[in-house]
């Protein structure tokens, strides 16, 4: 097992670095214009651009900045917004919280609907229930999520008027997020969860269960789910990296002001170190979380390790 | 005498049932012909691309023309669909609108194609250190999660419907080269790849002739499951405002126009989803069909 650990982690690591310099390059070669320029403003005077790239070390070979940039990077420095000239990494740690906190119900809930609903479907499978819920899947699977949070909006905001239109770091305001966000992977993940359920539920210890006289609810609860549960709950683990590219636009949707937000305004603003730093930063967790989805798997089943 | 009817039968059944006939595209075209729902489903995205064609005949008005005068005007008679902040004419906005939707995502599709067959052929039939490093770039896009990876492209090369489709291309490589890259191991060692090379073709010529067309259904099937990811991840970052750009009628963009009226005028946040869903249900439920249509499990039973 821990030689497992250890492999799965050089192997994150090595991509972690290997994504850092792919970023930092593409930055430095692909967008046009001078970052010089861009940090002193329009109308600076030559000498203040030329001072300024001096002191960001933008006059050295790139491969120089790239040691520059990793040696501020070890020190928790992503570089200043040019917009705002505030840290980089202190506007990623006012909106972490948002696009984590939203990342993490929307799992919950996620987790709650989608085994929910697969059970029922699987245990009434093909009634008039479980075919109406399997058209609702494979309509709600082709709306785009930012659709239905409009949709949401209008008629849980604007129609009935109980949730509000903004969303925001309360239970009210992560309500219409989190429905947003998370039906879509509930309805996949309600997919899987019928299919498990239904190969368990015609095995021969579930007949034994009911023979030996154990109440249904037993029987569906801990002597099925139990078992289907395993292959579900990998699947779930990765849907997590799913819910955090979505948050994107679902922040953008309810206008939370999360790493998502983040991101798309300092795209409009051409603030190129709050790109690079948030788009680092979200890979870095994406590729944190999985590695933690991995390692539990292979604890949860023993074959993934000698693979 | 009973045995000898139970012979003629076993005959009849026999001859009844050789698929010989019949090549392997027939099978797959007749299979999809029987399944109505996927034909409903192409029927629909051959509806809408002839009106997204027919825009410029259909639209009642001009989908760009600004009349402040009508601004915000709800669905009535002489707006069937009502008007925008800007006072244009939703429906026409609309209709021109699908034109966008499904060239990104017939355009993203393509390119994914001319980009992965080759790579995916080059790894799987060459192997090596060339297929360890075209697998190793794989892993590098595959570690951005969905829609990051399109936001930090467009953040380099500007927002635009050109830079989303290669985008899109970009990120759905990983999938097209792996599945073709499999499919290429499966099939390198067998008999025909072998004579081919015993008769002096090379490695280009093998991939080509003798590979290609033995791995097309795989293409076929990840091809047209991709579509309406393509068409959703374009809307969706026209809807960031990533992809086209204003006056462009574009329905994820026209969405993100709504959203600030969605108090008022609620059908701008209505129809324009309509539509994306519409394409992207009709999408998906034609390449699912497709992929029944060519199941390779399928054909390993026929042969």
């Amino acid at each position: 097992m821990l030689t497992y650990i250890l492999r799965r982690l050089f192997i994150s690591i090595f991509l972690v670095l290997a994504l850092i310099a792919v970023v930092f390059f593409m930055l430095r070669t692909v967008v046009p214009g001078d970052p010089a320029l861009v940090l002193a403003g329009e109308n600076a005077p030559p000498e203040v651009i030329e001072q300024i790239r001096h002191n960001q070390g933008l006059d050295k070979p790139v491969i120089v900045q790239f040691l520059y940039f990793l040696r501020n990077l070890s020190h928790g420095d992503l570089g200043r917004s040019s917009m705002t000239r505030e840290l980089v990494t202190q506007r990623l740690v006012e909106a972490m919280p948002i696009t984590l906190t939203l990342t993490g119900l929307c799992f919950v809930y996620t987790m709650l609907l989608g085994i929910l609903i697969g059970v029922i479907t699987a245990y009434w499978h093909d009634t008039w229930l479980d075919n109406l819920i399997r058209v609702l899947t494979v309509t709600g699977a082709s709306m785009p999520t930012f659709w239905f949070g409009l949709m949401l909006i209008l008629i849980f905001a604007v129609g009935f008027g109980i949730l509000p239109v903004q969303g925001g770091l309360s239970v009210r305001g992560m309500i219409l997020p989190t429905i947003c966000l998370g039906t879509g992977s509930a309805a996949y993940l309600a997919r899987l969860v019928r299919a498990a359920m239904l190969e368990v539920l015609n095995s021969d210890y579930v007949r034994t269960a009911r023979a030996k006289g154990v109440r249904e609810l037993g029987v569906v609860l801990k002597h099925a789910l139990r078992n289907a549960l395993i292959p579900i709950l990998t699947v779930a683990g990765f849907q997590i990296g799913g819910l955090l590219g979505g948050a994107v636009i679902t922040e953008s949707i309810f206008g939370l002001p999360g790493m998502g937000t983040l991101s798309i305004n300092a795209i409009h603003n051409r603030d190129y170190s709050l790109i690079q730093g948030t788009v680092l930063f979200i890979v870095v967790i994406y590729l944190f979380v999985n590695l933690l989805v991995d390692i539990s798997y292979a604890y949860v089943d023993p074959r993934i390790r000698y693979n | 005498m009973p045995t000898s009817t139970l012979e003629s039968d076993i005959t009849k059944i026999e001859l009844k049932d050789r698929p010989v006939e019949k090549s392997p595209i027939q099978l797959a075209m007749s299979r999809f012909g029987h399944n109505r729902l996927a034909i409903a489903a192409l029927i629909l995205l051959a509806f809408l691309i002839v009106i997204s064609v027919a825009a410029p005949l259909l639209a009642p008005y001009n989908p760009i023309k600004r009349n402040i005068a009508d601004r915000l005007h709800a669905p009535s008679l002489q707006y069937i669909l009502g008007t925008d902040a800007l006072g244009r004419d939703s429906l026409s906005r609309i209709i021109y609108g699908g034109r966008v939707s499904l060239w990104v995502g017939l355009a993203s599709v393509v390119l994914s194609l001319v980009l992965g067959v080759p790579l995916g052929l080059i790894a799987g039939y060459l192997g090596g250190l060339l297929d360890g490093a075209i697998m190793r770039v794989m892993d590098l896009i595959l570690a951005f999660p969905g829609i990051i990876f399109a936001i930090w492209l467009v953040s380099m090369i500007g927002p635009g419907v050109n830079q989303v489709i290669l985008a899109n291309a970009l990120f759905s490589l990983p999938e097209y080269s792996r599945v073709i890259r499999g499919s290429v191991l499966t099939i390198k060692d067998a008999d025909y790849v072998s004579a081919s090379r015993a008769l002096g073709c090379n490695s280009f010529q093998v991939m080509w002739r003798h590979i290609f067309p033995n791995v097309l259904a795989p293409i076929i099937v990840i091809s047209s499951l991709s579509i309406s990811g393509a068409i959703l991840a374009g809307a969706s970052l026209s809807f960031l405002g990533l992809g086209a750009q204003p006056p462009t009628p574009e329905w994820g963009a026209m969405l993100a126009d709504g959203r600030p009226y969605i108090r008022t005028a609620w059908w701008l946040a209505l129809f324009p989803g309509i539509m994306l869903t519409l394409v992207v249900l009709a999408s998906n439920i034609a390449g699912d069909g497709l992929r029944d249509a060519l199941d390779p499990r399928a054909s390993t039973k026929r042969a």
